[in-house]
């Protein structure tokens, strides 16, 4: 207090600068990792990694619409043509001739490594036997055309077989060579970038480059149609031929560039409201401008905070910082209106530091949030408050220009104290709605809570239809269910996925579940291959036993001389690798099923689920579970990824509302200790508690189900409302009902309320407009619970006034 | 994704064999007894017959035997079921054609296959009574009398021509008798069809 005058204004610039300096270097992130959890389970990791990095977060989904048929065809073909041609791409599939043939030559050369049936047995007179007499029965089956080609060289069906296993899932239909949709109405593509999901900036790079690719493409084929004089016409009918693209690096990258673009509109436009709200009340610029300081300072310190603290800041951490402007304007209103009454430090500063360590409480435990978000949501409100209040404080008085005084607002206060005076005989409407509230609570408390962690993803509700849409068509839902076998290296995970696959086997004959996918399918480990390659007889043997299989069968040894040459060349060929794959579908495919992290390898074994009369049904986990327990269990987990996401989900609210409680607590003992009594720190947390009430029964009866972000919210309606509540604990000498006589201090005191409150509502009012959830949910929580929050102080603090006539403030 | 792609050839057979139900329908020459054999057969709603197919193929010594029930239900509804050798079923139903086969259910749409879907164009409209119909898909010649006729089909559609040579259908009056498939390579399927 009694440091130099100057000191203070020296080390808040010095301050300034070094936050200037961190905030300029500060990473920031608009991606959505902030809002992805920190998993606090294994298989929640797992599930989280899967988000982050796993085969789904890499895939793009493609469609082509409009135009004609042909001209989407040829257009798919172009385009995959030249994304093909990229190396951020793994892989580009749209169905086309080339590669189902390099698959399927890859399959063929490679069969007796890669089929199951392959064992010493199945090459024994009676194998062999029972193996070439089953193909030729199929010779009369529909597959007879292809079995009939490959009967000379593949005799016993390992290529049918391996088809057959391999063909679990149903493909797209294909038309004009590339695939489309069921109606046809769409050309669709499957592409695989390099980049992760969680990498928001290589999945921007991939969109774009996708983007840029489809226009070279159209330009092509409109600069190839234009000699064709038919087709254009036909195209112009239907509109020109557009991209569509989806999956969840699109999500990250749309989600992304909405919060980047939203944060700014947003803090614009509230700034501007605020600012306009200042101007108005105040009609000064410098006001205005000195009035913007602590605000500014707040801000500042709390990216910085931020920017220490976690190393990297979040988008919606600054959308959330909008918030702080209707905090930290409200000190200097406080400062300059009520300042017109004798020395404020004394009369209104120890309020305002009150209501500021209150805030801060609130905001302090969010800083314990395993919601990465939510924690960068309370240390940048937690710094930002204190420097905004310290700055009100000590900085602000040193920059007002001597004899600074902001118009007379008694008459505004005076104005406001009227229509409290009428609204008072209608105080016990409060007690009403808050009883109606509870009962609207009570009856609802089935439906209260939102258990979707989709709930808190920015991406619309149209973009996810969309996504499923596409899905749908392409025939690749959703996998549900995933058996992961952690491993220290290659070859143990490609065994174990070997082990696990046996067993999923068992319960595809028992149609548990309709088929599953596995690495070791295209890429048996090396065990294995041994084993088939060992099972494979020599030349000469294989000769005599040939011999004496087909005695009484109408095919003849002689003809069979390409079966005798492929089986000695896979007798004798070098052993599959990663590397064999190159070229095919299924390298990508492996890789998505067989990848490594920073605790060893893992196999992915995604599971179809059984389809009865056409209708795919639900998996029954807990034989899925029991069957994969008499492996090695402690290696495999088997992951239900709705139920972790939605566990998860659970558990976050969970703790979210304890934290709330517990920075609810923590207020009430703040105020019990420096109010020093029950009653009075009752009267300041009853009107908060009501309108925390109000607000949930209101989001109740709209029809929103409640979720984290309303329950950080209603903290927030507590931290801030407090605020109100203590000014009405100080100035309780407000007019009894019906007289709306007040003496000028009141009246400064009810009009810096009204503003402060207004600056609050309008900066929460903002937010509600957005479209990302999270700010979303707290906009709408906070701005009416801070206006609720302040009528009700008003209201209530008169109806206990004669309780507290004793105290004095 | 192959899988599906090498039931197209099994298919055909079906295709064929739900065309020539109807085949006498339509022909330019002979016309008068032809309308009267369309007639008939339109009658017919649905039929179950047995059925018997011999596949004659170069690397075999002996021709595959195999047999079971064919199912028809108008207007477009057609199943092949074979008991024997081994248990299956073909089942065209409007677009989409199911096969099962052991423990697998495969189902495609034939509008997918644009090779395909020419036949399968050619079968709707002749059953609808649309007489050119057969005629933009086959070259068709028409042998004998109502009483004991004789069809040849010849592919006009090049991709189709590659594997098929000729399709021979026989009957009396409403009757199919047989149905044999000639392959270019020289291979050739004969489907006898009983009574029902």
């Amino acid at each position: 207090m009694k440091a130099p005058r100057g000191a203070a204004l020296l080390v808040w610039a010095g301050l300034a600068l070094i936050a200037l300096w961190v905030v300029a270097r500060a990473r920031y992130s608009a991606d959505l990792s902030g809002f992805l959890p920190q998993a606090p389970t294994a298989a929640q990791r797992l599930l989280v990694e899967q988000l982050r990095q796993g085969v789904a977060s890499r895939l793009i989904i493609l469609a082509i619409q409009g135009g004609d048929e042909q001209e989407r065809a040829r257009l798919s073909r172009d385009l995959a043509l030249r994304l093909r041609a990229q190396p951020r791409f793994l892989a580009v599939e749209n169905g086309d001739q080339a590669t189902a043939r390099r698959d399927e030559a890859f399959l063929f050369a490679h069969r007796y490594l890669l089929s199951g049936t392959v064992t010493p047995e199945r090459f024994s007179v009676a194998g062999l036997k029972a193996a070439i007499g089953n193909t030729i029965d199929l010779l009369a089956s529909p597959a007879g055309m292809l079995a009939k080609s490959w009967l000379t060289s593949d005799p016993t069906g390992e290529m049918v077989t391996l088809l057959d296993r391999l063909s679990g899932s149903q493909p797209p239909q294909t038309r004009d060579g590339v695939w489309v949709s069921p109606d046809g109405a769409r050309a669709l593509l499957l592409v695989r970038t390099r980049a992760a999901g969680s990498d928001t900036d290589g999945q921007q790079q991939a969109v774009a480059a996708i983007r840029a690719a489809f226009q070279q493409s159209r330009a092509s084929q409109r600069a190839a149609g234009g000699s064709r004089q038919t087709a254009p016409a036909g195209a112009r009918a239907r509109g020109q031929p557009q991209l569509i693209m989806s999956g969840p690096g699109v999500f990250a990258v749309q989600a992304r560039q909405t919060i980047e673009s939203q944060v700014m509109r947003l803090s614009i436009i509230s700034s501007a409201l605020i600012i306009a709200l200042l101007l108005l009340v105040y009609r000064s610029v410098p006001a205005l401008l000195l009035g913007l300081i602590p605000v500014a300072s707040g801000a500042l310190a709390g990216i910085a905070a931020v920017a220490l603290g976690f190393g990297v800041v979040q988008g919606v951490t600054l959308g959330f910082g909008v918030t702080l402007i209707g905090e930290g304007v409200d000190y200097s209103i406080y400062l300059f209106i009520q300042s017109r009454t004798g020395d404020w430090r004394r009369s209104v500063w120890p309020t305002i530091r009150l209501g500021m360590l209150t805030s801060v409480c609130g905001f302090a435990v969010l800083l314990l949030s395993s919601f990465p978000g939510l924690a960068q949501l309370g240390l940048y409100s937690l710094a930002g408050v204190l420097a905004a209040g310290l700055v009100t404080r000590f900085v602000l008085p040193e920059l007002l220009p001597r004899g600074f005084r902001i118009r007379d607002l008694t008459p505004i206060g005076r104005r406001a104290a009227h229509v409290l005076a009428k609204a008072r005989s209608g105080r016990s409407a409060v007690a009403l709605i808050a009883i109606g509230a509870a009962v609207v609570l009570f009856l609802h408390r089935q439906q209260l809570w939102s258990h979707d962690l989709s709930a808190l993803s920015p991406v619309p509700q149209a973009a996810q239809s969309l996504d499923a849409r596409l899905r749908a068509d392409l025939g690749a839902p959703d996998v549900r269910y995933l058996v992961i076998v952690s491993a220290p290296d290659e070859q143990s995970a490609l065994e174990g996925a070997e082990q696990v696959g046996a067993e999923l086997d068992g319960l595809v004959a028992r149609d548990v579940i309709a088929g599953y996918q596995s690495a070791a399918q295209y890429l048996p480990s090396l065990a294995v291959q041994r084993q088939r390659r060992q099972s494979l007889p020599v030349p000469a043997v294989l000769g005599r036993r040939l011999e004496q299989a087909l005695s009484g069968m109408p095919l003849r040894a002689q003809r069979l001389a390409p079966f005798l040459h492929d089986i000695e060349a896979a007798r004798t060929a070098p052993p599959l690798t990663r590397a064999s794959l190159a070229g095919t579908s299924f390298a990508t495919l492996a890789d998505s099923l067989l990848m490594r992290d920073a605790d060893g390898w893992r196999a992915l074994l995604p599971l179809q689920a059984p389809v009865f009369a056409g209708h795919a049904r639900a998996i029954d986990a807990g034989l899925v579970r029991r069957a994969m327990s008499v492996g090695a269990p402690d290696r495999v987990t088997v992951l239900d990824i709705k139920a972790q996401a939605d566990a998860l989900y659970s558990g976050y609210l969970a703790g979210a509302v304890r934290l709330s409680l517990a920075g609810f607590a923590a207020i009430v003992v703040l105020l019990l200790v420096t109010l020093r009594g029950a009653l009075r720190a009752a009267r300041v947390v009853l009107p908060l508690a009501l309108a925390v009430l109000t607000v949930a029964a209101g989001l109740t009866l709209s029809g929103e189900r409640l979720t984290l972000l309303h329950v950080v919210g209603m903290l927030l309606i507590i931290a801030v409302g407090s605020n109100y509540a203590l000014f009405f604990d100080r100035r309780k000498k407000l007019p009894p009902a019906g007289d709306a006589r007040v003496d000028e201090g009141t009246a400064l005191t009810l009009a810096s309320l009204v503003v402060a409150n207004c600056a609050t509502v309008v900066a929460f009012g903002v937010l509600a407009f957005s479209s990302v959830p999270v700010l979303h949910d707290l906009g709408e929580t906070v701005a009416p619970g801070a206006f609720l929050a302040l009528v009700y102080a008003a209201l209530l603090a008169d109806a206990r006034r004669p309780a507290t006539a004793s105290t004095s403030g | 994704m192959r899988s599906v792609a090498w039931l197209a050839g099994g298919m055909f057979a079906l295709i064929v064999l739900a065309g020539g139900r109807c085949l006498g329908a339509e022909q330019g020459r002979g016309a008068a007894t032809l309308q009267q054999l369309m007639g008939l057969l339109a009658q017919r709603k649905h039929g179950e017959v047995p059925y018997v197919e011999e596949d004659y193929l170069s690397v075999l010594d002996r021709p595959v035997k195999s047999s079971g029930v064919l199912v028809y239900e108008a207007p477009d509804h057609l199943e092949k079921r074979t008991l024997k050798p081994k248990e299956e079923s073909l089942v065209l139903d409007g677009d989409e054609l199911t096969v099962r086969r052991g423990h697998r259910t495969h189902r495609l749409q034939l509008s997918s296959y644009p090779q395909v879907a020419p036949l399968v164009d050619a079968i709707r409209d002749t059953l609808a009574g649309n007489e050119q119909a057969l005629e933009r898909v086959f070259k068709v010649r028409f042998a004998g009398s109502l009483a004991d006729w004789k069809l040849e089909l010849t592919p006009l559609d090049r991709d189709v021509a590659l594997q098929v040579r000729r399709i021979e259908i026989a009957g009396a009056r409403d009757a199919i008798h047989s149905v044999e498939i000639l392959q270019v390579d020289g291979d050739r399927s004969v489907m006898t069809l009983g009574t029902p």
